[in-house]
């Protein structure tokens, strides 16, 4: 059945997306592995509205392209306004509130 | 859509290849070939989209994802000058934890995935393809769910889009307070510049 194959398609997208996000030390890299995580939930939400015949699914999807969109657009400006303070991007650097 | 021999193919191409590109990502050093991997998922998970039955959002997706986010990924890369990054290491030390961690969580959602039952009819909703095709068409009939049983939370995001523009303007902007206390004529000067034009406003909204 097709709405299987969505699914893994679905779920490895976002493993591959959540990997990426514990194992990058590029901040930039990182967000675009969220991006990539959201990728994979709009293959999810979509297969199950097609396969559902309900359109609440990719009504979802219009959604989450704009929450994602607007998610981008601040992540990516706390990184440029961080780059002035700390003029670096891997996260692993950014540690001044460890002990 | 009938799940016919074309279907199939495609389905398999586009999945293999959105997910070896995703796998890519992860394993290019260079960010920019990171952001390019993105557009080649992006690419074949718009091709998805299609296969689903869902037009309208394939092309969002390509316009919205592939023209407006990666873009926006790769001018972020330009102003913040990585050229000398790949020569660095690219993972974190959590890597150890990293890489077990993202597996199980593979195989969970494959496992879930492949386990999940076939739909029966008792639980399909109100859009079959009878419906959808009498409404004119896939977009149809998401601008119908979407501006009936969803205007609320579209103004909501359309509110949320606003603010995301106002406060990504104002969290990258060039903080001048520094200007300002050396000057204080200056910004003086320039509030009362202003300060006239707002009677005047007020004048024409009445």
């Amino acid at each position: 059945m097709m709405l299987n194959g969505f699914l893994v398609v679905g779920a490895l997208l976002f493993a591959l997306g959540a990997t990426g996000v514990l194992i990058r030390r590029n901040a930039i890299v990182m967000l675009m592995c969220i991006e990539l995580m959201l990728q994979g939930a709009n293959v999810t939400l979509a297969a199950f509205s097609r396969y559902l015949d309900d359109q609440a699914g990719f009504v979802l999807v219009v959604f989450s392209l704009t929450v994602a969109a607007a998610e981008v657009a601040i992540g990516l400006a706390i990184l440029v306004a961080l780059s002035r303070v700390y003029p670096v991007v891997n996260v692993d650097q950014l540690d001044s509130l460890s002990g | 859509m009938a799940d016919n021999l074309e279907t199939t193919v495609a389905f398999w191409y586009l999945a293999i290849a959105a997910v070896g590109a995703g796998a890519l990502m992860l394993i290019a050093r260079n960010p920019v070939h990171s952001a390019i991997s993105l557009v080649i998922v992006i690419f074949h998970v718009a091709g998805l989209f299609v296969i689903l039955g869902a037009g309208f959002l394939a092309v969002a997706q390509i316009a919205i994802y592939a023209g407006a986010i990666v873009v926006l990924f790769l001018f972020t890369l330009m102003m913040l000058d990585m050229r000398r990054l790949p020569e660095e290491r690219v993972t974190h030390r959590q890597i150890w934890l990293g890489i077990p961690l993202g597996i199980l969580l593979a195989i969970e959602g494959v496992v879930v995935s492949v386990g999940t039952p076939e739909i029966s009819e008792s639980i399909k909703g109100t859009f079959p393809p009878a419906t959808v095709s009498e409404l004119g068409g896939s977009t149809e009939a998401l601008a119908v769910a979407l501006f009936n049983e969803f205007t609320l939370p579209f103004l909501g995001a359309s509110v949320l889009l606003t603010a995301a523009t106002i406060g990504a303007i104002v969290l990258a902007r060039r903080v001048e307070t520094h200007e300002q206390a050396d000057f204080p004529q200056a910004a003086d000067a320039s509030s009362s510049a202003e300060a006239p034009a707002e009677p005047v406003l007020e004048e024409s909204a009445r």
